[in-house]
């Protein structure tokens, strides 16, 4: 016997999560799940939610001020092309409602600039709470605080690049140790314990609490900047409580700086996703990968269906079937795209991953230039179904989602939890539709 | 690989405590393509629970990928940091880039025991009775009324911890009066017979020595369904011995264990485990670190209990409908590490759902931070109990009095950090399908 369910999402990432909370959102008795292998590039990338950032192959380099006026001039295939701007900007609405307070950003359509720990900004259309009172559009002086068991944030170094970078505020940057760490090389996971469970450490003037103890070690710092930004280690499971603890201690408003990975945002938004697909009553398998399909009659004329996936669990394995499938394995970095020397290839279903013959082909000498490579991904149509090299869907019961698609460079253009929202939306929600009609 | 080596008697005593040779397949297996692959990501430091609480852990990408290159070099020894790694594998089933993390630290472990540790040492006796449980619990079974009152007195606790780092901050689990394989054989052992639908059972030890109420369940709960269950010879998964660095122990259990199953399978039967670290350790480890003749077929024959009926029988339908009594209404479940790791995480609550009145609620995905032997080692209850303070947390915020895991060292941890009582989940389903208070005997019953 299979695993029987009626929308099936291969794939546990920002796409597939929001695939699967859409489905189960479109269709109210729908049985979803979501099989997914590894973790999600979430844990490395900043918790921000770009739409877009900026407009590909614009050789100028500004920033975009409204990613939406910029949707519209998008090429054919790129997957907002795809979907539509009303899409979207509904799947936005869907992700406001999931982060609720956790995000800000929902009061414009214009882009918020969050400074990065490398002391430039990024143009983004959703933040976390975390970082709202640090946005680079607001004049407030501000003190950065780095620590020296955390050489990725160096505070005087972020500081005088926001400066120079033109932020319209005078910016310090000091460098602390951080209290009850020794190890030069904790994992950012042991920071953000000390401060949740406001675990006891000693200091030159005893033993305190995690929290008093860094408010102590700021304090004589602190000029009368309103302002304080730590890198984005305070806290995981309680973020919001040490957060406002820092910020009566120490009386001044204080944010976070989204960090290269691994990333704390990153991880609290999984985390949440995660809840909100239990609430939902989707069902989650994860740790082992789908490794094949089955069709139904075995016969490929076009319009075929998917009968059911294999599931690899260590060894055995064990069927899964859906009425529909959404397919959001992520792209090279995920692995839902794969790449040998003599092709690329999405290894599941073996979709259709248009590139060129040569492999010279796939790269540009200019490091910085717009990559091949970077845009390879599955081709879909308007409903998201991965198209064959003649323009026809591959199976009629599947979509894709999120970086598995081609077609679009989200390095280059800062769009790749936007796509991944859009898509995953448009995919679930049709593939819930449909399996309950 | 060679055949010298014969699988020992189990006699407690015979071969306790002398110097033990590692194998030389685990120090020449080559990891280094899996070290090749690691691209410093972290994603496994985000996920390892020791070094979340404890500040002197460097984490697994330094134990496993940078540790193995450090070793190529020269002659590094193993970082001693290792013995702090309790082998729950959540980097391993992290990685996205398929580094065998556990296998690297499995490895790791057995040559730092060999070459940098004692024999005589306080700790590895220690480790190597904790590790060899197996093999005492025999002992204990014989006269369990007495060694249930000799290790709960005070004096033997402190005693333990003074002498042997043993924590006394935690009860010793209690013997049972009647061991799982003594009912098996009063009982007559199988009691429906079938020609295509055949399982054998791989108990683990704890379900034998201590909760054989948990076996008792597995054996009403599948021949409900119609299966002859065979009960073959067996000795320890191996998993305290991994955890503990005593390969060549796990290595002579895994023997026995490998052909023994390996038979039944040969018999028409698939492997059935009821505890998630066992069925982890001959799906994964097992391959990992041995090659005995029938290995490969053993891992891929193997399958968690709950698991292989949703997928050969209709479970589903056959729980819609039933209940079971007010006892079982509310439930704190906590998936254990090693069944999230086999994907097994969502499937309790899944199923349960399918009776009526119970409420089953997960507490997250926190580690319950006891890791078998771990944290009743004196130097680690701390940090196992910070570990699994999320846990508690979560536990006792849930409405809740009573918990349910398939890890029997989970249970006891939740069982310590909360004082709920803790259920296995094939007892729930032996509530729902048979009834919870059936006597061990029933009717023959043949399959047509
Ligand atoms: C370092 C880094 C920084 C980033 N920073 C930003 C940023 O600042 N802003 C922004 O908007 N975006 C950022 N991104 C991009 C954004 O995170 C991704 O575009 C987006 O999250 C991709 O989501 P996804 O769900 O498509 O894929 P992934 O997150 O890659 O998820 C794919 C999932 O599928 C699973 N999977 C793969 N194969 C199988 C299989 N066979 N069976 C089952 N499951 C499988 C994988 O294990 C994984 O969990 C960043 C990405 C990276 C890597
Ligand atoms: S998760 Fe894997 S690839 Fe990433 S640092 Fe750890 S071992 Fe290396
Ligand atoms: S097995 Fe567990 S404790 Fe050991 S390094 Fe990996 S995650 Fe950490």
């Amino acid at each position: 016997m299979a695993i029987e369910d009626d929308v099936l999402v291969i794939g546990g990432g920002l796409a597939g999560t929001t695939a699967a909370l859409a489905a189960a959102a479109s269709a109210k008795d729908a049985r979803v799940r979501l099989v997914t292998y590894k973790q999600s590039t979430l844990r490395h990338a900043s918790g921000l939610i770009d739409i877009l950032g900026y407009a590909p192959g614009d050789d100028a380099n500004a920033p975009l001020v409204d990613p939406f006026d910029a949707l519209e001039d998008l090429p054919e295939g790129h997957p907002y092309e795809r979907v539509g701007s009303q899409a979207v900007r509904d799947a936005l609405a869907f992700f406001d409602d999931i982060a609720g307070d956790a995000y800000a950003g929902g009061h414009t359509d214009a882009n918020a600039l969050v400074p990065t720990h490398g002391g430039t900004v990024k143009p983004t259309a959703r933040y976390p709470v975390s970082t709202a009172e640090g946005l680079a559009s607001d004049p407030r002086e501000t003190l950065l605080v780095g620590f020296e068991t955390l050489p990725d944030f160096d505070a005087p170094l972020a500081a005088s690049h926001l400066e120079a970078a033109g932020a319209p505020f005078e910016a310090r940057g000091v460098t602390l140790s951080f209290p009850g760490i020794v190890r030069d090389d904790a994992k950012v996971t042991r920071y953000a314990h000390l401060l949740d469970h406001d675990e006891t450490v000693s200091t030159g003037s005893g033993e305190t609490g995690a929290r008093t103890a860094l408010v102590t070690a700021v304090e004589s710092y602190l000029e009368d900047e309103p302002r304080v930004g730590f890198p984005a280690v305070l806290g995981d499971e309680h973020a919001d409580e040490v957060r406002n603890v820092l910020s009566d201690e120490l009386g001044v408003d204080v944010f976070e700086i989204p960090m290269g990975p691994p990333s704390l945002p990153g991880m609290r938004l999984e985390e949440r996703l995660y809840d909100a697909l239990e609430d939902a009553g989707v069902r989650v398998t994860s740790g082992v990968p789908v490794v094949e399909y089955e069709t139904a009659d075995g016969d490929d004329d076009r319009g075929w269906r998917i009968d059911h996936v294999v599931v690899d669990r260590h060894g055995a394995e064990i069927p899964h079937r859906g009425d529909q499938y959404v397919l959001a394995t992520g792209g090279l970095v995920g692995k839902g795209i794969e790449s040998d020397r003599e092709q690329v290839s999405e290894p599941i279903f073996n979709c259709h991953v248009p590139h060129a013959e040569d492999r010279y082909d796939w790269f540009v000498d200019d490091a910085f230039g717009e990559q091949p490579f970077a845009a390879f991904g599955l081709v879909p149509d308007r409903e998201l179904r991965p198209l064959d090299p003649n323009g026809e869907p591959e199976f009629e019961n599947l979509r894709a989602a999120g970086s598995v698609l081609g077609g679009y460079d989200y390095a280059a253009e800062k769009s790749g939890a936007g796509v991944s929202l859009a898509t995953g939306y448009v995919a679930g929600t049709r593939a819930g539709e449909e399996a309950t009609r | 690989m060679s055949n010298a080596e014969q699988p020992s008697d189990e006699q407690p005593g015979n071969d306790e405590f002398e110097p033990i040779q590692v194998f030389p397949e685990a120090e020449e297996m080559d990891l280094r393509p899996g070290a090749d692959d690691c691209y410093k990501c972290s994603t496994c430091d985000t996920n390892c629970p020791v070094a979340k609480v404890d500040d002197e852990f460097p984490g697994p990408k330094f134990q496993g990928p940078e540790q193995w290159r450090l070793k190529r070099q020269d002659d590094h020894d193993i970082d001693d940091s290792v013995m702090k790694c309790s082998n729950c594998m959540r980097c391993d089933s992290a990685c996205p880039s398929e580094v065998p993390l556990s296998q690297m630290h499995n490895t790791a472990r057995g040559e730092y025991v060999e070459e940098n540790m004692s024999k005589f040492s306080r700790e590895y006796v220690r480790n190597r009775m904790l590790a060899n449980y197996r093999s005492l619990a025999p002992l204990a079974s014989m006269f369990p009324r007495t060694a249930n009152f000799v290790m709960g007195l005070s004096i033997t606790q402190w005693l333990g911890e003074k002498t042997l780092g043993i924590t006394s901050e935690r009860e010793l689990p209690e013997f049972a009066t009647e061991t799982f394989r003594e009912w098996w054989a009063k009982r007559g052992g199988a009691q429906v017979e079938s020609e295509d639908k055949r399982i054998a059972y791989f108990h683990g030890c704890y379900s034998n020595y201590n909760t054989p109420e948990v076996a008792k369940a597995l054996v009403r709960v599948y021949e409900h369904f119609g299966y002859e269950i065979v009960v073959p010879e067996q000795s320890c998964s191996g998993t305290p011995m991994f955890a503990n660095g005593m390969l060549e122990d796990a290595r002579r259990a895994a023997e026995t264990n490998v052909r023994e199953l390996a038979a039944a399978i040969e018999d028409g039967a698939d492997v059935i485990a009821s505890c998630s670290s066992c069925s982890m350790s001959l799906r994964q480890e097992y391959p990992e670190l041995f090659d005995f003749e029938g290995t490969e077929d053993v891992a891929s024959n193997t399958w968690d209990a709950i698991e292989y009926l949703r997928v050969h029988e209709d479970l589903r339908a056959e729980l819609e409908g039933t209940s079971v009594g007010e006892e079982y209404d509310d439930f704190a479940y906590h998936a254990p590490c090693h069944s999230r790791n086999q994907g097994l995480d969502g499937q309790t609550i899944a199923v349960l759902d399918a009776i009526d009145g119970i409420d089953a609620h997960d507490v997250g995905d926190s580690c319950s931070g006891i890791s078998g032997t771990y944290g009743w080692k004196e130097e680690n209850y701390e940090t196992s109990m910070k570990i699994g303070e999320e846990m508690f947390e979560h536990m006792e915020n849930s409405n809740a009095e009573t918990g349910l895991t398939e890890c029997p060292t989970c249970s006891m941890q939740m069982g310590h950090g909360t004082g709920y009582e803790i259920k296995h989940t094939l007892e729930v389903l032996e509530a729902a399908l048979v009834g919870a208070d059936s006597d061990g005997v029933e009717p023959k019953r043949k399959e047509e």
